[in-house]
C-alpha cells in the first residue's frame, strides 16, 4: 500500500540529522514521562522509533484517505451557511480520520494528552499532509497556534484549550485586516474590557484569515484606545463556544480552494487575555508567524516533492519521437533541476527545524528551573541560527515549490504541444494532481498551474 | 451496555497486487512471496466492533486469530486501532487446518473466552474466499448468525432480551434485521472502512507480542515485559483452549487439495434456474460433469 512517508526514504534520512540526539535529550528530560505515560519513550532508540511509528501512520492517511480526497475537496470547496464556514464532506472526513489516528495537539506536552513531538518531526508530518493535499495541510498545521497559547497563556488557559486542540479542535490567527495586512501595526479590531462581565470584548473585521471559522482563535486586537501602533495590541483567545464571531465572506482564491480563507466580523465577542497586554504584536505574533514560516516551508516541501512525483512519472510514460520523453536532456535536465532543489529545499527545512527545537526546549526548560551558563549560551546560539534560518527556508522553499510546480506542468505541457492532435492537451491537465494546483499561499504566479483551474 | 465482542481476524498474503511468484510450482500459495496483511474485511469487522465499543461504554473489543507467531501482528493491529485485547491459537496442532478445522479451533476458543455477547469477523478472507469459517463458527456454538453485514446499527435491550439490528447486504438491495444475543456477524467489504492506527496506541503498544515471537537472544528492551503486563500477548495451544487434537490442523481437516488448475470460462451464454430440486440437481450434475466441482 502506498505511504507518503515510507515511499520517500528521504525524510527519514533527517531524522540521523547530527543535532536529533540533543533534541530528544531537551525534549523527553531524563524520560522521566515513562513513569506516568504507557505511550512514552524509555531512550533514544525508543524515541527515534516512536517517530519513524507516527510518520508512518500519517504517511498512510495521507495516501489512502487524504490524497484520494484532494481532487474532490478542491472542486467542492468550503461553503458559507448563516454566517458560517461549512467544510468541503472530504475535508471532513480528512480532520476525522487525523482524529482518530491521534494526530492533533500533537507538539503539546503529555500531561495535557499531546505526543511531545520536536518541531522537526512536526514539520515532517506537514510535508507529507501537504504532498497529499496543500489545502488541507494548512487546516491541519494551524494547531501550531497552540505552540503560542502554550509559551504565553496561564496554566489555567493551558488546562481548558490545550487538551481540546489534542482532541482534534481546530486553530486560527486572526490577524489580518482590511486595511493592515502586511502593516500588522495598523490593527484596529477594538478590545474593551467588560467590568461587569469581567471578560474583554472584540469588536471589528478581520480579512484573509485561514481556517478562519475554527475552535479556538488567537486574535490580534488593539486593547489601548489612543495607540497607533504595534505597541497598542495584545492577544487573546476567542472560542468558537462563546459566539460572537461570524464568517461573512469565503475567499474565491486560485489554488487551495479546501482551506477556508474567511472574512470575521466580531460583534461584542466575549474573549480572554493571552499574555501580557501590548506584548500582542512584538511578542506573541512574531512567536505565531515564525511558527507558519516553517509551517509554508514544510508545505512547499510536500508540494515540490509531489510535483516532482509526477513530472517523473509523466517523464518515463510518455514517448514522443520514438522515446520516453525522460531520455531528452531538456526533460531530465528540468526534472534532475526539481529533485536538486527539493533535496536542498528540505535539507534547509529540517536544519531550521532543529536550531528551532533546541532553543525552544531550552526556553521551555527554563520556565521549571534556571538554565546554566553553557545552557544560556546554547539557546542564544541556537536562536539567533533559527531566526536567521526560518525566514530562508520559508522564502526558498516556496519558490522552489512554485518552479517545481511549473515545471512539472510544463514538462507535459511542452510535449502535448508538440504532439500530434491524437494527444489532447486535456490528457496532460490530468496528469496534474490536485495538490500541485494549488499554490503555496504566499505565493501566486500567473504561469502557475493553479491559473489552469482557477475558479475566478 | 458492556457488551464482550469478539473479531476473527486472519493474516493472510496480500492476494491483490500479486507478481509472478506468488504460485509455486505444485499450484500453492507461495506465502514468502507475498506480504503479510490483515485480511481486508476482517478490518471492516473491526471497525463495526470498535464503534459499538464507542457507543456503549464498558465494551470491550478482543481480536481472536489462528496462526504461526508471526500472526501476532495481527492482534498488535488491533490494539493500535483499540481494541483492548487479543488471543493468538498457535500450536503446531492447529497448522494445516482447512476451514472445517479452523471454526473448530476458533469455537472451542471462544467457549474459553466464555460469556461473549457478539462474535463478528470479515465475510472471507482472500486467500480462501471460502466464507465458510464465519457460519461454521456459528453452527459449532449454535448461535445465530447474520452474513452479508453492512453496518451494525446498535444494540437495545428489550425487556431483559438484548439485540442487535444490523444491516446486510442482498441481491438488488439492503435489508435490516434484528437478532438476539449472543450473535455471529460476518461483514460485507462494503462495509466502513477501518479507522487508521492510533499515534499513542502504537506506542503503547508496539512491543506487545506473544512469547513465541520474542527473539530467544531476549532484545534490549525485556525489562519492560515485567513491568508492563499488557505488553504480553495472550498466547494458546490446543490445550490451552481444551481442544481435541483430532479436530484440529491437518487431522481435522477433511479437505485435501487434489490438483489446481486454471479454468477459463468460455461459454458465453447464461442459464437461469428456478430453486426447484429438479434444476439444482440437474446443476450439480453438470458441473460434475464439466468437473468444476468434485
Amino acid at each position: 500500500m502506498a505511504n507518503y512517508f515510507s515511499d520517500h526514504p528521504e525524510i527519514a534520512f533527517h531524522l540521523n540529522h547530527p543535532l536529533m540526539k540533543r533534541i530528544v535529550e531537551l525534549k523527553e528530560r531524563n524520560y522521566e514521562d515513562a513513569k506516568t505515560y504507557d505511550y512514552a519513550p524509555v531512550d533514544l532508540g525508543d524515541a527515534i522509533e516512536n517517530y519513524k511509528q507516527i510518520l508512518d501512520i500519517t504517511g498512510d492517511v495521507a495516501a489512502n484517505i487524504i490524497a484520494p480526497n484532494s481532487e474532490s475537496v478542491d472542486l467542492e470547496g468550503p461553503h458559507l451557511e448563516n454566517g458560517r464556514m461549512i467544510y468541503a464532506s472530504k475535508t471532513v472526513e480528512n480532520i476525522e480520520a487525523m482524529r482518530k489516528a491521534g494526530l492533533f495537539g500533537v507538539s503539546m506536552p503529555r500531561r495535557y494528552g499531546g505526543l511531545n513531538l520536536p518541531n522537526a518531526i512536526f514539520s515532517m508530518l506537514s510535508e507529507i499532509i501537504s504532498a497529499a493535499d496543500a489545502g488541507f495541510q494548512n487546516i491541519w498545521s494551524l494547531q501550531s497556534c497552540i505552540d503560542t497559547l502554550y509559551e504565553a497563556g496561564n496554566e489555567d488557559q493551558r488546562q481548558r484549550y490545550i487538551p481540546r486542540i489534542c482532541a482534534g479542535e481546530t486553530m486560527s490567527m486572526d490577524l489580518t485586516e482590511p486595511d493592515a495586512g502586511s502593516d500588522l501595526q495598523r490593527v484596529m479590531l477594538k478590545a474593551t474590557f467588560d467590568e461587569k462581565e469581567n471578560c474583554w470584548r472584540l469588536n471589528g473585521v478581520k480579512r484573509f484569515i485561514t481556517n478562519g471559522d475554527s475552535d479556538i482563535h488567537l486574535v490580534l486586537a488593539r486593547s489601548e484606545e489612543g495607540t497607533k501602533d504595534g505597541r497598542g495590541l495584545s492577544m487573546f483567545i476567542y472560542d468558537k463556544r462563546n459566539g460572537g464571531v461570524d464568517v461573512r465572506h469565503i475567499e474565491h482564491k486560485l489554488g487551495i480552494h479546501g482551506s477556508p480563507t474567511c472574512e470575521l466580523t466580531y460583534k461584542n465577542a466575549k474573549a480572554e487575555l493571552c499574555g501580557s497586554t501590548r506584548l500582542g504584536l512584538i511578542k506573541y505574533v512574531m512567536s505565531l508567524m515564525n511558527g507558519a514560516r516553517l509551517g509554508i516551508a514544510a508545505q512547499s516541501v510536500g508540494l515540490s516533492q509531489e510535483a516532482y512525483n509526477e513530472g517523473l512519472a509523466y517523464a518515463r510514460e510518455r514517448q514522443q519521437f520514438g522515446d520516453k520523453i525522460i531520455n531528452f536532456p531538456a526533460v531530465y535536465d528540468m526534472l534532475s533541476r526539481m529533485k536538486a532543489k527539493l533535496d536542498a529545499g528540505r535539507s534547509m527545512l529540517y536544519q531550521t527545524a532543529c536550531y528551532v527545537d533546541i532553543y525552544k526546549c531550552l526556553e521551555d526548560i527554563a520556565r521549571e528551573r534556571a538554565l546554566t551558563p553553557e545552557e544560556k549560551q546554547e539557546l542564544k546560539k541556537y536562536q539567533r541560527l533559527a531566526d536567521a534560518f526560518t525566514p530562508l527556508a520559508k522564502g526558498m522553499n516556496s519558490e522552489y515549490a512554485t518552479s517545481a510546480s511549473t515545471a512539472a506542468a510544463a514538462s507535459s505541457w511542452s510535449t502535448s504541444a508538440s504532439a500530434s492532435t491524437a494527444t489532447p492537451a486535456s490528457s496532460a491537465s490530468t496528469r496534474v494532481p490536485p495538490s500541485c494546483r494549488s499554490s503555496p499561499p504566499s505565493v501566486i504566479s500567473s504561469t502557475a498551474p493553479c491559473s489552469r483551474t482557477s475558479r475566478t | 451496555m458492556a457488551l464482550k465482542i469478539v473479531v476473527l481476524a486472519k493474516q493472510v498474503p496480500d492476494t491483490r497486487n500479486v507478481g509472478k511468484d506468488a504460485m509455486t510450482a505444485e499450484g500453492t500459495v507461495n506465502r514468502s512471496a507475498l506480504p503479510a496483511i490483515f485480511n481486508p474485511e476482517d478490518l471492516n469487522a473491526l471497525e463495526q466492533a470498535l464503534r459499538l465499543k464507542e457507543q456503549n461504554p464498558g465494551c470491550t473489543v478482543g481480536v481472536l486469530t489462528m496462526g504461526p507467531p508471526r500472526a501476532g501482528e495481527i492482534i498488535r493491529q488491533g490494539l493500535y486501532r483499540g481494541a483492548d485485547t487479543g488471543w493468538l491459537l498457535t500450536d503446531r496442532l492447529f497448522a494445516g487446518a482447512d476451514t472445517l478445522a479452523t471454526s473448530y479451533a476458533l469455537a472451542t476458543a471462544i467457549k474459553k473466552i466464555g460469556d461473549v455477547d457478539i462474535v463478528i469477523g470479515g465475510r472471507q478472507a482472500i486467500d480462501g474466499d471460502t466464507a465458510q469459517v464465519g457460519p461454521q463458527v456459528a453452527q459449532k456454538l449454535g448461535l445465530n448468525q447474520v452474513t452479508y453485514v453492512e453496518e451494525v446499527q446498535g444494540v437495545q435491550e428489550v425487556q431483559g432480551v438484548k439485540k442487535v439490528t444490523v444491516k446486510r447486504v442482498i441481491d438488488g438491495g439492503v435489508e435490516t434485521v434484528e437478532a438476539p444475543l449472543p450473535v455471529v456477524l460476518t461483514v460485507n467489504g462494503s462495509a466502513a472502512p477501518c479507522r487508521p492506527q492510533n499515534a499513542k496506541l502504537v506506542m503503547k503498544y508496539k512491543r506487545a507480542t506473544c512469547p513465541l515471537e520474542r527473539p530467544a537472544e531476549g532484545t534490549a528492551y525485556d525489562n519492560l515485559y515485567e513491568e508492563r503486563p499488557y505488553l504480553t500477548l495472550n498466547q494458546w495451544s490446543v490445550a490451552d483452549v481444551d481442544g481435541d487434537p483430532s479436530q484440529c490442523g491437518l487431522a481435522g481437516s477433511p479437505t485435501k487439495v487434489k490438483a489446481v488448475k486454471n479454468i477459463v470460462f468460455q461459454a458465453k451464454e447464461s442459464k437461469t434456474l428456478t430453486a426447484s430440486d429438479a434444476d439444482i440437481e440437474g446443476m450439480i450434475k453438470e458441473l460434475l460433469v464439466e468437473k468444476i466441482i468434485g
